[in-house]
């Protein structure tokens, strides 16, 4: 150790970013069976206080390189991303492992992001709990799930981005195999196995490139640290495959609709919340960032995937029966969007890339909590069994529209800039490829709203079928309160995106600069 | 001057404001949401009046940044000028005498109050579209448009079609609007923001302006409901009446047109563009217009007509006026909202969309009639009503694009407006002949009448929109939401003319209808639409007598045998007129089954190849390990061997290694 003298203000909230949720739910395991609505309250307050503190990482970001919207160039040796804070602690010094935390404006987004999704879904099981119950566990395996993403997103050591990363993997795994729907072992031992698999990769990546560089520091790394054209080539391919997993990128998402369909809600909302966003946030911090030539030269290969993803994800979603899976598989059809920014490795994109991936979390937790909500009403997830929701549930039905057009990318609210400015960004690169994806990306647009209104027209319009006749109206408050926040965002953020690409501006300004 | 900018800002704000309020009102709150409603629009009216006093004939700019993406600006830009300022004030009459006009139409409704929110905030949609300085910004307000379009479209819950055509509407504008988007995408990129007075300065290459006006005017043709992507117009008459009055007649279909007089500068320097507009113009001109002459469904009549009609002014621009686009845009927004709200009047009266169950509506309901009457004369374009002096606009515009070559186009596109214009002008006489004959003059009929071979699908046209009127027949107490196909029994003698609250909108939306023509040429809108003033010559003449011919023939026909469709004399041509040479169907075919197909396609091949792949290798793996392990099973005396020998083998390892080091 070395000491903590050196450690400020920011460095304490960067700590307690991480450690308030791991401290909770280490209270959680000490609490006893019986006492499960305390112990789920104590959980809530650990998730309230780590948004709150994470949401405190913002202060001083002015001070900081690059600050909140004017983008400095970087100055000279010094590339890659210049955190607001930063808590850099000896960890292992036999295999110069360090604890090294920092916080900028694309992790800052996505930490919030996490952090408010957690707390709701904390709050939506202090009203109720899925069977077969035990809600302190899966309270605790919520914050031990957000300590994973949180430490992925704020880690600056490859090998501790690496370990927080797979923190992650095996609590999700008991949430889906104990709370989840009819097929849940079989989808959960899918999600752990293909993860597992894409995280083999990862780690084989990220050894090859702390070996071939000689540091996991990953401000040092960004830009390419002058590693040879062949190994950024190879690390590129293996994280980029690694990522692509976790994202996912077609056509390796099959893992994602089984797990997301059998999730339980609170499950489903973070596994599409943000759960997903370790993979692109992965990709443009780390594959890209570090190996930025074999980024330049799987471009092209990277573009086409995500506009496949576009395609078929949509064209499936137009084919899906069940609302759940219909949900899930058009988060492919969005991250397609998504990895489609990235793979222009612009600022256009990149930005498009950012927002999209803080607006996919809002508005596809929304959706999730929705159809659970239809779901545990209804008792049945089918679209031929529903219909006529709005006679019903006018409510429900109501919010439900708005998440879907939210969804499908209307102008105005959070899903457009980061589609539309995906389109820009490949429209701006220019050449009969990339402007061909962006036409067929576009074309993917109509699709979307296409499978969207085809899960309206099912769910809320038409005569109330006898599921929808006998359901409960009643929105409970923790519901609302649930949903407020998110729908409050998708507005807020379709209106004012300069929330989100004004904190990204500089560090996207910084990244580019480093893997020019 | 100074506060113009305040009002523009204000113009879009005070309805999106009051709309947002009005959706958060408990569903049974009428009251509150009719207030909402009405003061939202009044407010927007007088807003509109007040910018344009203020702007007095001068066009300003105010505008802040919004976001900027890697460089490219987006602005919250809005360029108020003369033009837009006219058109809010028309955007916001109209939706205020709907509001007015919903308060009756609607009284019923216990779904009244989203629908309230929903016309504010299609209101503000649309008067963003109309002052937005910035292409993301009129995006914006373009598909809240075309969202409201679908929300209200699907209102009405008897209707089991309402919510397919719903669905129809908004796919079919936003297929157009993936040219749309890209046609901005290119403008923006090209010009490095998205500042409308940006791009227009900019300097495009001719291929660049070229593209990027072909890929705009995909979303004009889908939002102006321009062939071949007008199909969804006529099936969103499912709307309410008073939607159909506001969204899809004087609005939102009209928005296309708007857009493209926003860009002209781009669409004149990319002729090729404006002809290919020119052509789509006439041939959606004619299409709807023949398509009107064999509906029975009095809103599909309007419909077709209102098609026909944006082809008009498609068919201006691309001769090169958008003036005369624009004043005709005005005039038909007034008559054909008039038009709508008659109608509304008459299927509550009716209590049925079909002609063929009305007739001999003139005395019972004068107010309607007359109502209806002058918005048709407007529309045929009967001098000296506003739709004669638009009409000839256009087709003096385009009888010079042809015959002098002033156009921006070549001179045949010029020739082909005008000779489709001429032709319409018959045919919509002709079409507004038989709608006012079959509707308010001749022998009563009764809703049971059978239909005389009309061929539209008669179950779905009678299901439209069809309230049946309750016990004591007055149209306040007509149940809308009384249960579909219920019988409706209606003599017209029981029908008379609606509540003073939807009697009023008809009377005062016939002012424009009438007089507009006038105000315009006359007045100092003159500049701010700067419309060439119309040239009485001798060519005025050839349209009138087409119109007498049209009207005449109607009439005739008519006139031998008033229990009769004049439609018949169209014979075996009348089917296909009436599904409007099948084009819907050919859509079906070759676009909407395709993809479902291709969609189910997918599914399964995602789900045997891709998943199949990954769940193979599951199994792969596990029999693999299962083979394995049953290998390791084995008896003591194989096992023994098996050891003997794999000590033989690595000790000649050993050995081998050893003596070669």
């Amino acid at each position: 150790m070395t000491g903590l003298g050196g450690v400020d203000l920011g460095g304490v909230g960067l700590a307690a970013t991480v450690g308030l949720p791991a401290l909770g739910a280490l209270t959680l395991a000490l609490f006893p069976a019986r006492l499960d609505r305390a112990a789920r309250i104590t959980g809530t307050v650990f998730a309230a206080a780590t948004l709150v503190v994470g949401a405190l990482l913002a202060v001083g970001a002015a001070d900081h390189a690059g600050g909140w919207s004017a983008h400095r160039p970087a100055p000279v040796g010094a590339p890659g991303p210049r955190p607001w804070h930063e808590l850099d602690l000896a960890w292992v010094p036999g295999l110069d492992l360090r604890f090294h935390l920092g916080v900028d404006g694309v992790s800052y987004p996505l930490v919030v992001l996490t952090a408010l999704l957690t707390l709701l879904c904390c709050g939506h099981l202090l009203w109720r709990v899925p069977a077969p119950g035990r809600g302190r566990t899966l309270v605790a395996l919520l914050l031990v799930v957000e300590v994973g993403i949180l430490g992925t997103f704020l880690a600056l050591d490859l090998v501790l981005f690496f370990l927080f990363f797979e923190v992650v993997l095996l609590p999700t795994y008991a949430v889906i195999a104990v709370w989840g729907g009819e097929d849940r072992r079989r989808a959960a031992r899918k999600f752990a196995l293909y993860t597992l698999f894409g995280s083999v990769l990862l780690l084989v990546g990220v050894l090859t490139v702390t070996t071939a560089a000689g540091t996991a520091d990953l401000v040092a790394l960004t830009g390419g640290a002058g590693l040879p054209r062949g190994t950024q080539l190879a690390a590129f391919t293996l994280l980029a495959i690694a990522f692509a997993v976790k994202s996912p990128l077609w056509p390796l998402h099959t893992w994602l609709p089984d797990a997301h369909t059998q999730a339980p809600t609170v499950g489903s909302v973070i596994l599409a919340g943000v759960l997903l966003k370790m993979g692109t946030y992965g990709l443009i911090r780390v594959a890209v960032g570090v190996a930025p030539e074999g980024a330049r030269r799987a471009a092209a290969v990277l573009g086409i995937l995500a506009v496949a993803a576009i395609l078929v994800g949509s064209l499936v979603c137009l084919a899906q029966t069940e609302l759940k899976r219909l949900i899930a598989y058009s988060s492919v059809g969005h991250m397609g969007f998504v990895l489609l920014g990235i793979a222009t490795l612009s600022a256009t994109g990149l930005q498009a890339a950012l927002i999209g991936n803080v607006a996919h979390g809002v508005i596809t937790g929304l959706l999730f909590f929705l159809a659970g909500a239809v779901k545990d009403r209804a008792h049945t997830g089918d679209l031929a069994d529903l219909g006529g929701l709005r006679e019903s549930a006018p409510r429900l039905a109501g919010l439900l529209g708005f998440a879907a057009v939210a969804s499908l990318g209307l102008p105005g609210l959070a899903g457009f800039w980061g589609e539309a400015f995906a389109v820009v960004a490949a429209w701006q690169r220019g050449g009969p490829l990339w402007t061909t994806l962006a036409g067929l990306a576009a074309c993917g647009g109509a699709l979307t709203a296409a499978y969207l209104l085809r899960l309206l027209r099912r769910v809320t319009h038409g005569p109330a079928s006898p599921a929808v006749l006998t359901l409960t109206p009643r929105l409970a408050g923790a519901e609302l309160a649930a949903w407020a926040p998110l729908v409050l965002l998708t507005l807020v953020l379709g209106l004012a995106p300069a929330l989100v690409l004004g904190v990204t501006e500089a560090p996207v300004g910084a990244l580019l600069e480093a893997i020019r | 001057m100074s506060v113009a900018p305040a009002l523009g800002a204000l113009l879009p704000a005070v309805p999106l404001g009051l709309a947002l309020v009005g959706l958060l009102l408990p569903q049974r709150s009428r009251r509150g949401a009719a207030a909402l409603g009405i003061g939202g629009a009044a407010a927007s009216f007088a807003v509109a009046v007040a910018l344009v006093a203020a702007l007095d004939g001068r066009a300003t700019e105010v505008g802040t940044g919004w976001v900027d993406v890697g460089g490219l600006a987006v602005t919250l830009t809005l360029r108020l000028d003369p033009t837009a300022a006219l058109v809010a004030v028309a955007v916001a009459a109209v939706a205020l005498a709907v509001q007015v006009y919903s308060v009756g139409y609607l009284r019923d409704d216990d779904r009244y109050a989203p629908y309230a929110a929903q016309i504010s905030l299609f209101t503000a949609a649309m008067l963003l579209v109309v002052l937005a300085g910035d292409l993301i910004l009129l995006l914006v307000g373009w598909e809240v448009m075309g969202v409201c379009s679908y929300l209200l479209i699907g209102h009405d819950r008897r209707l089991p079609e309402a919510p397919a055509a719903a669905v129809k509407a908004f796919l079919v504008t936003r297929v157009g609007d993936v040219g749309f988007l890209l046609g901005i995408v290119l403008l923006g990129v090209g010009a490095g923001g998205f500042r409308i007075a940006d791009v227009l300065a900019h300097d495009f290459t001719g291929g660049q302006l070229t593209a990027a006006c072909l890929l705009l005017l995909a979303g004009v043709a889908g939002k102006s409901a321009q062939f071949p992507l007008h199909t969804w117009l006529p099936d969103a008459m499912a709307g309410p009446t008073p939607i159909s009055a506001l969204i899809h007649a004087a609005t939102m279909v009209a928005a296309g047109i708007y857009a493209v007089t926003r860009l002209y500068p781009l669409f004149e320097a990319a002729p090729v563009a404006l002809a290919l507009l020119g052509v789509l113009g006439s041939v959606t001109l004619l299409l709807g217009a023949f398509a009107a002459t064999a509906q029975d469904d009095i809103k599909r009549v309007l419909a077709w007509s209102t098609v026909s009609q944006i082809g008009y002014m498609a068919g201006a621009l691309a001769v090169g006026s958008p003036a005369a686009a624009l004043f005709h845009l005005l005039s038909h927004a007034a008559f054909k909202a008039l038009l709508f709200l008659a109608a509304g009047a008459v299927i509550h009266a009716v209590g049925s969309n079909l002609l063929s169950a009305m007739g001999g509506l003139r005395r019972p309901m004068p107010v309607t009639f007359w109502g209806t009457a002058l918005g048709l004369a407007a529309l045929a374009g009967v001098p000296p009503l506003s739709g004669f002096w638009s009409k000839d606009g256009v087709l003096a515009v385009a009888a010079q694009a042809a015959r002098h070559h002033t156009g921006p186009t070549a001179s045949w596109v010029g020739w082909l407006v005008w000779i489709c214009g001429l032709a319409g002008v018959a045919v919509t006489a002709w079409y507004a002949t038989r709608l006012l004959l079959r509707v308010f003059l001749g022998p009563a009929r009764s809703p049971r009448h059978p239909v005389d071979g009309a061929p539209t699908d008669t179950a779905e046209a009678a299901a439209l929109d069809a309230p049946s009127p309750g016990v004591d027949r007055t149209l306040g107490t007509a149940p809308i939401d009384a249960p579909a196909g219920s019988p409706a029994p209606t003599r017209a003698g029981t029908s008379h003319d609606p509540p003073p609250v939807m009697r009023w909108p008809i009377l005062l939306l016939a002012v424009p209808s009438v007089a507009l023509g006038p105000l315009v040429l006359a007045t100092p809108l003159r500049s701010a639409l700067d419309v060439a003033e119309v040239h009485l010559d001798g060519l005025a003449v050839i349209p009138v007598a087409l119109l007498v011919v049209g009207a005449g023939h109607a009439w005739w026909r008519w006139r031998a045998d008033p229990t009769t469709d004049p439609a018949t004399v169209l014979g075996p041509l009348r089917p296909a007129l009436a599904r409007a040479l099948w084009l819907d169907e050919a859509q079906h075919a070759l676009v909407v089954r395709p993809v479902r197909a291709l969609g189910r396609l997918a599914r399964r091949a995602d789900e045997t190849v891709i998943d199949g792949a990954v769940e193979g290798t599951g199994r792969g793996l596990h029999a693999l390990g299962g083979g394995l392990a049953r290998s390791h099973r084995a008896a003591v005396p194989r096992a023994a061997a098996a050891l003997l020998a794999g000590v033989l083998l690595l000790g000649a390892a050993a050995l081998a290694w050893g003596g070669a080091a």
